[in-house]
């Protein structure tokens, strides 16, 4: 039997691959294949008309504050309104710190500059002068259970969530999106935004598999389910990360 | 020099003995107790020797050159008072002067030499008022300390606004994030660079820091590329391109496990060097230190003489031989580094065993996500070549991870925490006659280091 294809975006692969955001995309590519998949990724760059309708799971990474402005307008013009409609439609989006922040209405620097964006999503970025840096351990229920999610933050911008909107989880240890509410990132339908790195796929499958299969259910209807891989090594670095900086 | 630097200079050499007795290499910690005596201290020892003070700083390659470029002030029959140890923050600068001062606090030395942090710079050079700073490269290294690779370069750029009168910025024309310091410095920059064809196939996927242009933000066009995003660019939407260097490569030839030759010209005239050391880097590494010595108006013949004299750095490249077994290690401490690494590894004709050590302290980079973006698939995709990995380290399973997405057979990885233990392991898995390759990040060297001191193998660390 032929197998079921699962097709991947990345998006501003040449701006926003700051802290081994290219980590992510070989996580999805590589729990595809294993899971029985057949992945394909296409690269989503500036300048290029998308639709997003036509790809199953998206991964926007991280960028310096200087490339960030530099795609904002990319974003605005080009591309926005179609990944709007695509992420209202139920596309499974991985949306990392910069890219998190570009799902959102606005990124206002600390010297008060304004970079706005499309607004999909009902949150702002306002940027601080102290960068929030480190380890960090997440709390999260996406999985039907408590969870953790762990992984490595290094923001500016603090993050605040409209009323409407779910934070992917708690922090247990960290800052998360404003270092001052404990929410760490946002789920909205099929799209998670994070602030986590480190990358974050690789030492958390569980929240891999789940893009995955949120973005089959789209596709196939129900029809495609994975199963379980051997996580055994996965999960002995998110224990380390715990053991060491969580609880 | 005034009574209170002079007791600080006392009590950073009694600290600096009483250190070493004590087992350590003390190369910051009577620094930053002679600093609170005498806030002063580095900067009236700085003043001191005649021809100056020079300074390399960059991503890669510091060490490297540093090393070059006092072996060529030596066989310039110039003295150097040089941090070699590493120690490349504030205290450790400090330490270096106190140690080549006498018990008077003067120093006879004709050269300062000093490897500096990036992030230490502005306040370094502020002290110690270079005669010329010499910039490697920028690549993205230890994010968590740096923020972006855009702080980086202008903590360096603010060091540069504090050169000595009529000091000079030595600067790589072929990275962008390099040569564009020289707009904003007084003076006439010295550029270095490459003049060859492309010498490798340069910038991959995902892990270039400067493929677009510093000034617009377009892509550049290359012409030549010759290591990562190192190579003549130009800009076609604003015109920003590379400036011609003065000093600079024009052959590469014999490149091997053992070293390279190269052709370098410089203002002077013409001549061809032969490397002790492996690898294209350290042919920019050698271009770097020979571009520093024309700044400071060294003959020809001594920059030759002293480039063709320097051999591997401490840890940085290294065959070491313990008994019938022999160890490579390579400090491996961000993607650009690591994949040179790996290329040289997968040379070699035996077969391959390793021990590949990640550390987390401040001095490796807090944030690992750089494991990511080294080209560990060209490791996996020759692993009927490898008898074992073994991952080891604060961040061994991160490491062993990384490896498995890469591809590679789960059943030749292990995890062994200690990086003692860990290269004991090695050593008694491989036999006679075989090497056993060691990949540390910087403090895990250090643990490494040790239990291979310890067994007589090789120099301490502050004797290199």
């Amino acid at each position: 039997m032929e197998r079921p294809r699962i097709h991947i975006g990345w998006l501003y692969p040449e701006y926003m691959n700051l802290y081994g955001d290219r980590g992510n995309i070989i996580v999805l590519t590589q729990r595809s294949r294993w899971h029985g998949l057949a992945p394909v990724v296409t690269q989503v760059r500036l300048g290029e008309t998308a639709d997003f309708a036509q790809f199953d799971l998206l991964m926007m990474g991280g960028g310096q504050d200087r490339e960030q402005s530099l795609i904002a307008d990319d974003f605005m013009k080009v591309k926005g309104s179609s990944l709007g409609d695509a992420i209202e439609d139920g596309l499974a989006v991985l949306a990392v710190c910069g890219g998190y922040q570009m799902l959102g209405k606005y990124f206002k620097t600390h010297t008060g500059e304004m970079i706005r964006f499309t607004g999909i999503l009902d949150l702002w970025t306002e940027g601080g002068k102290e960068r929030m840096i480190g380890n960090c351990v997440v709390e999260s229920d996406l999985f039907g259970g408590t969870r953790t999610i762990v992984g490595f933050e290094n923001h500016s911008g603090r993050t605040y969530l409209g009323k409407g909107l779910r934070p992917l989880g708690r922090v247990v240890k960290g800052y998360g999106n404003n270092g001052a509410d404990r929410t760490e990132g946002v789920v909205y339908k099929n799209t998670v935004g994070t602030y986590l790195h480190g990358s974050i796929l690789p030492k958390n499958p569980h929240l891999a598999d789940w893009l995955i299969q949120r973005a089959l259910d789209r596709r196939y209807g129900g029809e495609v389910k994975i199963g379980k891989l051997n996580d055994d090594l996965e999960m002995r670095a998110h224990e380390a990360i715990i053991a060491r900086f969580g609880r | 020099m005034n009574l209170r630097s002079r007791l600080a200079v006392w009590m950073g050499k009694g600290l600096v003995t009483a250190t070493r007795v004590a087992g350590r290499g003390g190369t910051t910690l009577p620094g930053a107790v002679a600093r609170k005596v005498a806030p002063d201290l580095l900067r009236s020892l700085a003043a001191q020797p005649r021809e100056g003070v020079v300074a390399v700083t960059g991503t890669n390659g510091k060490t490297t050159t540093a090393k070059m470029l006092s072996s060529i002030c030596e066989a310039a029959g110039l003295g150097v008072a040089h941090n070699r140890a590493g120690a490349n923050l504030i205290a450790g600068l400090t330490t270096a002067f106190i140690q080549a001062a006498n018990w008077t606090g003067r120093i006879d030395r004709a050269v300062g030499l000093l490897e500096i942090d990036e992030a230490t710079m502005p306040q370094a050079c502020k002290e110690v008022r270079p005669r010329a700073v010499v910039v490697t490269n920028f690549f993205r290294d230890q994010l968590d300390r740096f923020g972006e690779l855009e702080q980086t370069v202008s903590l360096v750029g603010r060091g540069l606004e504090h050169l000595a009168p009529g000091g000079r910025a030595v600067l790589n024309a072929d990275d962008p994030n390099c040569a564009r310091l020289g707009q904003q410095v007084g003076g006439e920059p010295l550029y270095y660079g490459f003049e060859v064809p492309s010498v490798s196939g340069g910038a991959r996927n995902g892990a270039s820091d400067a493929r677009h242009c510093v000034q617009c933000g377009h892509p550049y066009e290359y012409s030549a590329l010759h290591y990562a995003h190192l190579g003549k660019y130009r800009c076609p939407a604003c015109g920003h391109r590379r400036p011609r260097p003065k000093v600079y490569v024009d052959r590469v030839w014999d490149v091997d496990a053992r070293g390279s030759a190269l052709r370098l010209v410089t203002p002077q005239g013409a001549c061809e060097v032969r490397l002790q050391i492996p690898g294209l880097y350290n042919v920019y590494n050698a271009l770097a230190a020979a571009a520093g010595a024309v700044a400071l108006g060294l003959p020809l013949a001594a920059i030759k003489q002293g480039l063709e004299a320097t051999t591997s750095q401490f840890g940085r490249m290294e065959l070491i031989t313990m008994g019938d077994r022999q160890v490579f290690m390579a400090l491996v401490k961000n993607p650009a580094g690591f994949d040179s690494v790996i290329q040289t590894v997968m040379q070699a004709a035996a077969r391959k065993n390793l021990v590949i050590a990640i550390n987390d302290q401040y001095a490796d980079g807090t944030d690992i996500s750089w494991l990511w973006d080294v080209d560990f698939e060209a490791l996996a995709g020759h692993q009927d070549e490898i008898n074992f990995v073994i991952c080891t380290g604060q961040r061994a399973e991160d490491m062993a991870v990384r490896l498995k997405y890469a591809g590679m057979d789960v059943a030749k990885l292990s995890i062994e925490k200690d990086p003692e233990l860990a290269v004991k392991q090695g050593l008694r898995y491989i036999q006679a006659g075989d090497l056993l390759y060691i990949l540390p990040t910087y403090t895990a060297m250090l643990q490494i280091r040790g239990i291979i001191a310890r067994k007589g193998h090789t120099k301490k660390y502050w004797e290199v």
